[in-house]
């Protein structure tokens, strides 16, 4: 018996960890042509696990404050010793985790996984991807240079124009009238501390859901499986799923490597609260299919003013897709016939309008 | 009651009857006071008599309640032109050329009267004319000289802070080529016609023509405005010091002063023009086109080896700049965080402006100073951009080891894989 057998041995039998593990020993995960589709959320996951890591180290010497944010950001580029490369995966990391949060979606969307019983897991998957663009709008501050700086304006300017309740919002997240240093202590105390608190929770919920429920099966190989019960299959998580997880784990590292040493992030100009906003100034990806969306809308629309409009519209239509799996009827095949045109349509909306933006002056 | 109320009805009708008089005299009153005959009849006039309401309007003096009658008196309240233009009502009849600045200073050289309009308005305007060549030729007689309304306009004359103002800074050059840019209107003066066109193309119509830098110099910021007068001679230092200070410092100590000076040089425009005024460049120090210096001196004698090691070194330090910055530029397009050395960048461009400017002072000392401490700059930024090219190189180096490391795992992960599977 080695040492390593011995030392388990002897946490099992305090911890009685076989009962804690036997559920993933017998969990399966169903095998078929699409499979590979089930890999984004562990992905998202695992540049999730990414950004906690890299977080807690640039902590140690991030200073929030207008007058040391960028200065210190400064320094973790350039004098620690590889805070270049926590930094720029950081940075990559978080952006990468949005697109495979939003890739996520879309697959589970198209293999229609939202489907009952899993609603729920559908809603908190719909508010992690909002808290997580949330994270990207909270970091982006955070270096405090130039381009942040007026994003930040802009965004929180288009959270102002929401009636009744928009000043009170815009105040709040800017901690007075105007983006100042105030605002990014703010920021900073939302992206460390709320955020992840909220999202931890969240995940844990989400995952819950995930490990109760199983992996869903798409409607068509379900109904292949039906009529020809041989051919289902289905693989054990644990190890083989898990494996073949682990190497797209490993892919998606090698990635974030080669981006973080080929393209290190950007550090900017650090920013100035008297100089005047940079001609063509754009949120960042992300957001830019609502801020081009936003940008079309008129000025005025019958008696309302265009961008509040526009604001309630992106505001509802958000509701309406985080209860998109209510509204199926019993009549599954119709439902879901419009929920997927809805898809492909939300899907050609968000990249045409991303690619608009990103061309757009 | 039904008594008091008919009383009350008697006593109001002829109170009523007042205050309609009242206010016919006053509507009357007023139209007589507003009514401008002038403009009535001048709108409808062509061109040379012609003042329509709408040129009017932009009149600064219209602005200000000024009227027609302020400067040519008569009487807009009659629509009769014989008694709106007659002696009688103080019509000044038409107003010649030569009388035009003295009208002008009738109300611009009286402080009092001005102090009620614009206080902060100069009132030495005339007083400089009388002084300026314009002035002293139309004294003399001749009046074909600029007077105010030539520069001015008239009837339609904006605030000088008017964009569209004729003497608004980016405007100036232009209202002066009118007549000096024409060779008709020149003939008999013996002065070249090519200033506006020569100065287009200087570095001063750059700035302000083309950067929009209301600072620069247009015509009047070096030959005076209401004086305006050639600068003479021993005046031209004098006239670029005003903005070019440590330049004329460093050639006022210079020996080039009192060479100029004995040989009736003027100055400044010896090496740099007057109206063509380009951007100077260490070429001016060289040998070749545009090199000035051996315009007067002789190759090989005390002075051309001054001017060699300045050029030398103007040119070592403009070199380690460029090549500082090629550097960066190449550390920055890796991604690489350059920006300390970007701003030490600043530092050393600064000290060679301070290099060419010690120029003037013709002392090799002098220049090599600023140059000294240029070079110690841009030598610590290429070396910052060289650091940066070797920590980025070691950078890759480590990406390839890790995804060589990551290339091998995931092979064997596949084989273990395969191998659970069997």
């Amino acid at each position: 018996m080695t040492v390593l057998q011995n030392v388990g041995n002897w946490l099992s039998e305090r911890l009685e960890w076989e009962e804690l593990i036997a559920p993933l020993k017998k969990k399966t995960v169903p095998r078929h042509r699409l499979s590979y589709w089930y890999f984004l959320g562990g992905i998202t996951l695992f540049l999730f696990i990414i950004q906690v890591l890299t977080g807690i180290l640039l902590l140690l010497y991030y200073r929030p404050g207008a007058s040391e944010a960028f200065e210190s950001v400064q320094y973790i580029m350039t004098q620690v010793q590889f805070g270049w490369l926590i930094r720029s995966i950081h940075s990559w990391s978080a952006n990468l985790m949005i697109f495979t949060a939003f890739a996520h979606m879309f697959s589970v969307l198209f293999l229609k996984a939202y489907r009952k019983p899993r609603e729920l897991t559908w809603v908190t998957g719909v508010v992690l991807l909002v808290l997580v663009m949330g994270f990207g709008f909270s970091g982006y501050l955070l270096p405090w240079n130039t381009l942040a700086f007026f994003a930040t304006k802009v965004g929180t300017d288009i959270a102002g124009q929401v009636p009744v309740i928009g000043h009170p919002i815009m105040v709040f997240l800017r901690g007075g009238e105007e983006v100042t240093g105030a605002t990014l202590t703010r920021f900073f105390g939302f992206h460390v501390a709320v955020l992840p608190g909220l999202v931890f929770l969240l995940l844990v919920i989400h995952l819950l859901f995930v490990q109760r429920q199983g992996m869903s099966v798409p409607p068509r190989v379900e109904k292949e499986w039906e009529e020809n019960p041989a051919a289902r299959r289905e693989l054990k998580f644990f190890p083989n799923f898990a494996l073949r997880e682990l190497m797209a784990w490993y892919v998606g590292l090698g990635v974030l490597g080669a981006l973080a040493a080929l393209f290190p992030w950007n550090l900017g100009v650090k920013a100035d609260l008297f100089a005047s906003a940079p001609a063509g100034i754009k949120p960042e990806w992300y957001f830019l299919f609502m801020f081009q969306a936003l940008k079309l809308i008129p000025s005025k629309i019958w008696f309302m003013d265009g961008e509040v409009v526009g604001i309630l519209t992106c505001a509802l239509v958000g509701l309406l897709w985080m209860l998109l799996p209510f509204f199926e009827s019993d009549r599954k095949a119709r439902s879901q016939h419009w929920i997927t045109g809805i898809s492909v349509f939300a899907l050609i909306f968000v990249v045409t309008m991303s690619v608009y933006g990103y061309v757009a002056k | 009651m039904a008594m008091l109320q008919s009383k009350s009805h008697a006593s109001a009708f002829p109170r009523c009857l007042l205050a309609t008089s009242l206010l016919l005299l006053a509507a009357s009153l007023s139209h007589a006071q507003t009514k401008n005959s002038c403009l009535d009849c001048h709108s409808a006039l062509p061109a040379q008599l012609g003042v329509t309401q709408e040129q009017f309007s932009h009149d600064v003096h219209e602005q200000k309640g000024l009227t027609c009658v302020s400067c040519h008196g008569g009487d807009p309240s009659s629509d009769d032109p014989a008694q709106a233009m007659s002696r009688k009502a103080g019509w000044k009849g038409p107003i010649e050329r030569r009388q035009i600045p003295q009208l002008c200073g009738s109300c611009h050289s009286n402080p009092d009267f001005m102090r009620r309009y614009n206080p902060g308005l100069r009132t030495d305007q005339l007083a400089q004319y009388h002084t300026s060549v314009h002035g002293k030729r139309l004294a003399a007689g001749d009046s074909k000289v600029a007077v105010c309304t030539d520069c001015h306009g008239v009837h339609d004359l904006r605030a000088p802070n008017d964009p569209q103002s004729t003497v608004y800074a980016t405007n100036v050059a232009k209202t002066c080529s009118h007549c000096h840019s024409d060779a008709h209107t020149m003939a008999g003066y013996k002065i070249p016609t090519d200033q506006y066109a020569k100065y287009t193309t200087s570095v001063h119509s750059q700035a302000l023509m083309v950067r929009g830098d209301l600072s620069a110099p247009t015509c009047t910021t070096c030959h005076g405005n209401h004086g305006a007068a050639p600068p003479g001679v021993a005046s031209v230092p004098q006239v670029c010091s005003t903005c070019h200070v440590f330049q004329a410092q460093m050639y006022e100590k210079s020996s080039h002063k009192a060479a100029f000076d004995s040989a009736k040089l003027p100055g400044c425009v010896v090496c740099h023009e007057n109206h063509a005024i380009a951007h100077p460049t260490d070429a001016k120090l060289g040998t070749g086109p545009g090199a000035v210096c051996m315009q007067c001196h002789t190759p090989g004698d005390r002075c051309d080896q001054a001017r060699e090691q300045i050029l030398s070194q103007s040119t070592q330090l403009d070199t380690a700049i460029k090549a500082a910055d090629q550097e960066l530029a190449l550390a920055e397009a890796s991604g690489m965080e350059v920006s300390e050395a970007r701003l030490g960048q600043n530092e050393a461009r600064d000290a060679l402006t301070k290099a060419r400017v010690a120029v003037h002072s013709f002392q090799v000392k002098e220049v090599s100073a600023n140059v000294q401490a240029g070079l110690k700059t841009a030598n610590k930024d290429l070396a910052a951009g060289q650091q940066a090219m070797v920590e980025r190189n070691h950078r890759r180096i480590g990406l390839g080891l890790s995804l060589l490391a990551i290339a091998i795992v995931l092979p064997g992960l596949w084989l273990y894989i395969g191998k659970i599977e069997k």
